[in-house]
């Protein structure tokens, strides 16, 4: 489908950001009920019983209406918090998920514009030009949410949450931002749209040129690094020790109660989608079809059944894999994925500079220095 | 363009909100009693500052302001006002010494230096104000290709920061686990 | 800087929608506050004495050690975008830069810090 660019006084390039605000917005909001609902029910099936079966034809209200209980549940104020962090911290854990959400591109419009030209224009509510670097930024601003929660709630119980599952976030952010840079790597790009349209086309006509597939099985070691790291950055099982029931009550969020626990679940399930559009669209080609005789399905739709996909994984892998242990835990992200990532990421390097012989623009010029900068750089050192 | 237009300048307004929540966020961190606040505060100079660099279009610099400030550092320092017991409001308190005295000399100075910016006008400054004059100024790949240049200086500092980081690293372990 | 105008945009209403909701539910529900129920809930004990104590070193170690790696992965993105240009001499600028951190890496390991206790 071919949109003119002006329809009536309306700028359609213009307006598309404004436009990917609504859906990215009704995408999350509405959805997670929704998310809530298909987890319970999968985990019900995959552990044999019944699952939510009363609140309307298959339990499909069950979470509208939890959500309609905590909106009208009292608001209780342990005496003892420290009110202003205590309430800043749901909000803290939410709006950075939220704003990460706003750099993903999700789908592509063609445009004719005016001068007759048909140009696809990413649906993105912000194309930032450092995309991934900017979701980094934000989704490293999370910890914050979940450290102070802990903290406010002068609970002991809350703290210990707090600090393990910020500890935790931290240690496999490491991880997970060397993962993302092979991706980087591989497209040379920062850019989410122009990562996205870097994984168009196909080998044989058949195999898709997605980064998974990329760099000799390279590309899929990262991606797992990634869907691992990913997991455990969103405090998911089997890495949920900050809310280790057995442990710790409920974790961070033991003295929540009413619309600031419900923000708080909220944020759980915003930043999954979240990470999950990240795994989408730097790994398995966001919008770009699987098969080349799919390609007449709406670059939307792929989009959203890959995220959907990484969504069951979630929910599969929390119904299968017992929760790790908090030393086993920490080794994992320290002593296994973190010098992993480094080794792949040279790897991905040392492939790439193999593969491409011939340089771009200034490459003689760089090249004429080397020989007398590398004898400058040595004698400094 | 005259002045009384750049006033009513879209970027302007906007340097003015981000500059004002900065310099209140400044000293609402010194001003307040409790660490875990002041802290918060600290952090919200720090994005504050990142957005001010952005609207520079230094892209790079902001988001690793963010990633290095205010999502690592500034962690470290919560964990250890946490882990020290000075998290508790009112274990801090300070009096006596040579610090008001001093905090009034350095910001007379501050204010002198601010008076003499001011003083050079408008017509020097004006030129500081719209940067982004070079192509790709401040993205990271003009970064890069500065860093990583051979025929730049950079490759020295670059790895002696290295050796910097290594340093931290040792010190750290060697704090927390004095027995050798 | 034009990419940026909808972005705020969207985290301005990200930001309104969690305060409408948080306003709104202020209205319609229950509030009895009573000493009991706001006490810090620790598995029905009484709790003795408040949260902010001191805590297990090792969080600051671990924390320590990413600022350091986070720095490391700062620099690893302008090299990434930049590297083709100037090819294997980049790679081996960076493989120092990253060997002298994972001597870093390497020395916690010995000395137990990444273990946990």
């Amino acid at each position: 489908m071919i949109i003119p660019q002006h329809v009536g006084p309306i700028d359609m390039v213009a307006v598309i950001p404004y436009i990917a605000i609504i859906c990215v917005l009704a995408f999350v909001l509405l959805l997670v009920p929704g998310l809530v609902w298909i987890e319970r029910v999968v985990v019900a099936l995959i552990q044999d019983r019944l699952g939510p079966n009363r609140v309307g034809p298959r339990g499909l209200l069950q979470s509208i209406a939890d959500g309609v209980k905590l909106f009208f549940k009292e608001d209780i104020l342990p005496a003892n918090v420290d009110k202003m962090v205590y309430y800043l911290a749901p909000v803290l854990v939410i709006v950075p998920a939220l704003a990460a959400g706003a750099a993903i591109p999700f789908s592509i419009v063609k445009i004719r514009l005016d001068s007759g030209v048909v140009e696809p224009i990413p649906m993105v509510v912000g194309n930032v030009n450092i995309g991934i670097l900017f979701i980094l930024a934000l989704t490293s601003l999370q910890v914050y949410g979940i450290v102070l929660a802990g903290w406010a709630s002068n609970n002991k119980y809350s703290l210990i949450g707090g600090l393990r599952s910020s500890a935790q976030v931290i240690s496999y952010e490491l991880a997970m931002s060397l993962a993302i840079l092979c991706g980087v790597f591989i497209c040379h790009s920062l850019n989410l749209v122009d990562i996205v349209n870097h994984q168009g086309g196909y080998w044989f006509g058949i195999i898709p040129k997605w980064n998974v597939f990329q760099f000799y099985g390279l590309g899929a070691v990262a991606t797992i690094i990634y869907l691992i790291a990913m997991t455990a950055e969103t405090n998911r099982a089997p890495f949920d020790l900050p809310e280790a029931e057995s442990e710790l009550v409920a974790g961070f969020h033991t003295e929540y109660s009413s619309m600031k626990f419900a923000i708080f679940f909220m944020g759980e399930y915003a930043s999954m989608l979240v990470v999950s559009g990240i795994a989408t669209a730097l790994w398995f080609g966001g919008w770009q079809p699987l098969f080349p005789f799919l390609a007449f399905i709406p670059g939307w739709i792929w989009f959203i059944g890959k995220l959907m996909t990484f969504i069951m994984i979630y929910i599969w892998v929390r119904a299968t894999l017992p929760r790790l242990r908090y030393d086993a835990l920490m080794s994992l992200g320290w002593k296994k994925l973190l010098p992993m990532a480094l080794v792949v990421l040279f790897l991905v390097a040392l492939v790439d500079t193999l593969q491409t012989p011939s340089q771009p623009v200034g490459s003689h010029v760089a090249q004429g220095h080397l020989a007398a900068s590398m004898v400058i750089g040595e004698s400094q050192r | 363009m005259g002045r009384g237009l750049a006033i009513l300048n879209w970027s302007l307004i906007g340097f003015w909100i981000m500059a004002i929540i900065s310099v209140c966020s400044a000293v609402l961190m010194i001003a307040n009693r409790n660490p875990v606040r002041s802290a918060l505060f600290l952090v919200l100079g720090f994005m504050m500052q990142a957005l001010l660099y952005l609207s520079m279009s230094a892209q790079f610099i902001a988001a690793v302001q963010i990633i290095v400030y205010a999502g690592a550092i500034m962690v470290l320092f919560l964990f250890v006002i946490m882990l020290l017991n000075i998290g508790s409001p009112e274990a801090l308190r300070e009096r006596g010494g040579l610090q008001a005295p001093a905090a009034i000399v350095l910001a007379i100075v501050f204010l002198l230096l601010l008076a003499g910016v001011g003083a050079l006008g408008g017509s020097q400054i004006n030129h500081l104000m719209n940067p982004s004059v070079i192509p790709n100024y401040g993205t990271v790949d003009a970064i890069g290709k500065t860093i990583f240049d051979p025929s730049k200086p950079w490759l020295f500092p670059f790895e002696a920061t290295s050796i910097l980081l290594l340093i931290g690293v040792v010190g750290a372990i060697t704090l927390a686990k004095r027995r050798l | 800087m034009q990419s940026y105008v909808p972005f705020v945009m969207f985290t301005a209403i990200g930001f309104a929608f969690i305060f409408v909701t948080l306003l709104m539910a202020r209205f319609v529900r229950p509030s009895a506050p009573n000493p009991n129920k706001q006490e810090t809930y620790e598995c029905g004990p009484v709790p003795v004495g408040d949260a902010w104590n001191q805590f297990n070193i090792h969080y600051y170690l671990f924390a320590l050690l990413f600022v350091v790696f986070d720095v490391e992965a700062a620099f690893l993105y302008p090299w990434a975008m930049a590297f083709r240009m100037f090819g294997l001499y980049a790679v081996v600028e960076m493989i120092i830069f990253v060997a002298l951190l994972g001597v870093g890496l390497v020395y916690a390991w010995r000395r137990e810090a990444l273990e946990w206790e």
